[in-house]
C-alpha cells in the first residue's frame, strides 16, 4: 500500500489551488474500474474530493501531459509525480516540450505500483471492487463470495520489481521522505536474450511482436514520444499500418519506435504497462540502454536537466559499428 | 556441378566526398564489382538515417552496407562519428532481434581507396550470396 495518503494528497492540492499559486492539478481519477486509473485535470477542491484517486494502480505518468496541458493557458500547474516520473519532467525540459516555471511539481513518494495482469492471473476476471490493506489488497469479484486476499509483493509490476529509483530528480515540494537511486536488475532479462542463438532470438521475437495490433498505445503514452507529426501516421512511410501479409512485419514498427526514443527513453516503463497484448517494449528500450551503458558509458536520461544524449555525442575512438555486434559472441 | 542462381540485392549508401569517388576511381581503373550492388550516393554518410537501411531491407534488399569517408577525414568535419554511434545501436538492435549480423556493415573508404571499395562490395557481396535471401526482415506490404 502507498505510505502517503491521499487525503494528504488532496489537502495539499487544494491549499494550493484556493491559494491561487496554481490553476489546476494534474493527477488520477478512476476510470471504468477500480484498478483502471486514468490521468486527469483537476479544477476545484470538489472535484478533487468527489474523484481524486491515489493509490497502487496511479502508475500512469502524468508528465507528458504538461506538454499539451502548458498550452495556451496562463498560470501554474500542479502535477503529482512519483520517482520515476520525475526522469521523464527532466528530459521533457531538456528538449525544451514545456516551461518549468509552468508547472509546480510535488513529489510524491512510491512503494511501487500493482500489476492488474497478475492480479487477475490470481482471481480471474469479473473483479468488482478492491480494497487495499497494509500488506495485501482484498479483491472482490462477481464469482466470488469472499474476497480474495493477495499480499503486493506477489502482484507487483515488472518495472517495479526493477525499479532503478526511489529518488525524485526535480520537485518543488516533497511529500514525505525521499528514496534513494537503487541497484537494479533490469538488464536481466536483455541478457538472457543476448545469449540466446541468432534463430532463437528471431523466434523469441517473432512470437511477442506478432501479437501487436498496431494500436499505437506505446506511442501515445510514451513521455519521450511528444512529436505533433509522427512517422506512424504519414501513409508514404510504409509502417503506418497494421501489417496483413505477415504479422512479423511488425517488427518495423518496433525497431522505428525504439529507436526514436534511443538515448532519451528514461525507462519509465508506461509503454509495457499500456499494452493490450503485453508485448514487453522494456526488453527493447533497455537493449539500446544497455547498449548505450557499455558502449559510450553510464547514461540515465533524465537524471538532469540539459545533458547530451548519447547519440548527438560521439568520441573519436568510438567502437565500430560490425566490431560491437562481433564481439557479443566472442 | 551445383548452380547458385540466387543474386543478392545490395543497397550501398556512398558518401560523396570519399567512398563514391572511391567507387568512380574502381570503375576508372576497371576494378570489377558485382553488379547487384546498388550505389546509393548521400552527401555525407550521416545523410543516412536508420530508417533508409530499415526502408531498403523493407523493399527487397539482402544486404545494406554504409560507406563514409574514414574517421577524422569527413568532409563535415564529425559527420562520420555521428554514424559510427547511429549505426552501432541500430546493428546491435537488428542481431538482438535475430536477423542475421552479416546483412548490415559499414566501411571507411577514401576517395584514393578504389581497389578498396572494390575489394569491399566483392566480399560483402560474396558474403550475402552464400546467406541467401533476406527473410527475416523483408515487408510483404513493400514488395510488388
Ligand atoms: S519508451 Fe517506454 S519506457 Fe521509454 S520513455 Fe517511452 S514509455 Fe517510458
Ligand atoms: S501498445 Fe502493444 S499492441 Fe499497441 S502498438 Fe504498441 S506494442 Fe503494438
Ligand atoms: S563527408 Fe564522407 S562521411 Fe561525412
Amino acid at each position: 500500500m502507498q505510505k502517503i495518503s491521499r487525503d494528504k494528497l488532496i489537502k495539499k492540492a487544494s491549499n494550493l489551488l484556493n491559494s491561487g499559486i496554481v490553476r489546476c492539478v494534474l493527477g488520477w481519477k478512476r476510470g471504468e474500474f477500480d484498478y483502471d486509473i486514468t490521468p486527469n485535470v483537476f479544477t476545484t477542491e470538489k472535484e478533487l474530493i468527489d474523484d481524486f484517486v491515489w493509490n497502487d494502480f496511479c502508475g500512469a505518468n502524468l508528465s507528458k501531459y504538461l506538454v499539451s496541458k502548458t498550452q495556451g493557458v496562463d498560470g501554474k500547474i500542479l502535477v503529482f509525480l512519483k520517482p520515476c516520473d520525475t526522469y521523464s519532467f527532466n528530459q521533457l525540459l531538456t528538449e525544451h516540450r514545456f516551461d518549468r516555471e509552468r508547472a509546480y511539481v510535488i513529489a510524491v513518494p512510491c512503494e511501487g505500483m500493482a500489476d492488474i495482469n497478475k492480479i487477475k492471473q490470481i482471481t480471474n476476471e469479473g473483479i468488482s471492487s478492491i480494497e487495499f490493506n497494509e500488506d495485501t489488497l482484498s479483491i472482490s469479484t462477481l464469482y466470488n463470495e469472499e474476497p480474495i486476499k493477495i499480499a503486493y509483493d506477489r502482484v507487483l509490476s515488472e518495472r517495479c520489481l526493477n525499479c532503478k529509483s526511489k529518488k525524485h530528480v526535480v520537485y518543488d515540494e516533497l511529500l514525505g521522505d525521499d528514496g534513494e537511486i537503487l541497484e537494479s536488475n533490469r538488464f536481466d532479462e536483455v541478457e538472457k536474450i543476448e545469449k540466446m542463438s541468432s534463430e532463437e532470438r528471431f523466434e523469441f521475437w517473432q512470437g511477442e511482436l506478432s501479437r501487436c495490433i498496431r494500436c499505437n498505445a506505446c506511442r501515445d503514452v510514451c513521455p519521450a514520444c511528444t512529436c505533433e507529426k509522427c512517422v506512424f501516421d504519414n501513409p508514404e512511410s510504409g509502417v503506418e499500418n497494421k501489417a496483413s501479409a505477415n504479422s512479423f512485419e511488425e517488427k518495423l514498427f518496433h525497431i522505428i519506435r525504439a529507436y526514436h526514443v534511443a538515448g532519451r527513453c528514461t525507462d519509465c516503463g508506461e509503454c509495457s504497462r499500456v499494452c493490450p497484448q503485453n508485448i514487453p517494449l522494456h526488453l527493447l528500450n533497455r537493449k539500446f540502454i544497455k547498449d548505450i551503458n557499455e558502449f559510450y558509458g553510464e547514461f540515465q536520461a533524465g537524471e538532469k536537466i540539459g545533458m547530451r544524449s548519447p547519440l548527438i555525442d560521439y568520441t573519436t575512438d568510438d567502437i565500430e559499428p560490425n566490431e560491437a555486434v562481433n564481439r557479443r559472441d566472442s | 556441378m551445383q548452380v547458385n542462381e540466387f543474386k543478392p540485392l545490395i543497397v550501398a549508401f556512398c558518401c560523396n566526398w570519399c567512398s563514391y569517388a572511391g567507387a568512380d576511381l574502381a570503375g576508372n581503373n576497371r576494378l570489377s564489382y558485382p553488379a547487384d550492388v546498388k550505389i546509393i550516393r548521400v552527401p555525407c554518410s550521416c545523410r543516412v538515417n536508420p530508417m533508409f537501411v530499415l526502408r531498403a531491407f523493407q523493399r527487397g534488399a539482402d544486404g545494406v552496407i554504409i560507406c563514409g569517408c574514414h574517421p577524422g577525414d569527413c568532409h563535415y568535419t564529425s559527420g562520420n562519428y555521428y554514424t559510427r554511434r547511429r549505426m552501432t545501436l541500430l546493428f546491435s538492435m537488428l542481431d538482438y532481434l535475430g536477423i542475421e549480423k552479416e546483412r548490415t556493415r559499414v566501411e571507411w573508404v577514401s576517395a584514393a581507396e578504389g581497389a578498396k571499395f572494390a575489394s569491399t562490395m566483392n566480399d560483402f557481396v560474396s558474403k550475402i550470396t552464400q546467406l541467401g535471401k533476406n527473410k527475416r526482415l523483408e515487408d510483404l506490404r513493400c514488395k510488388k
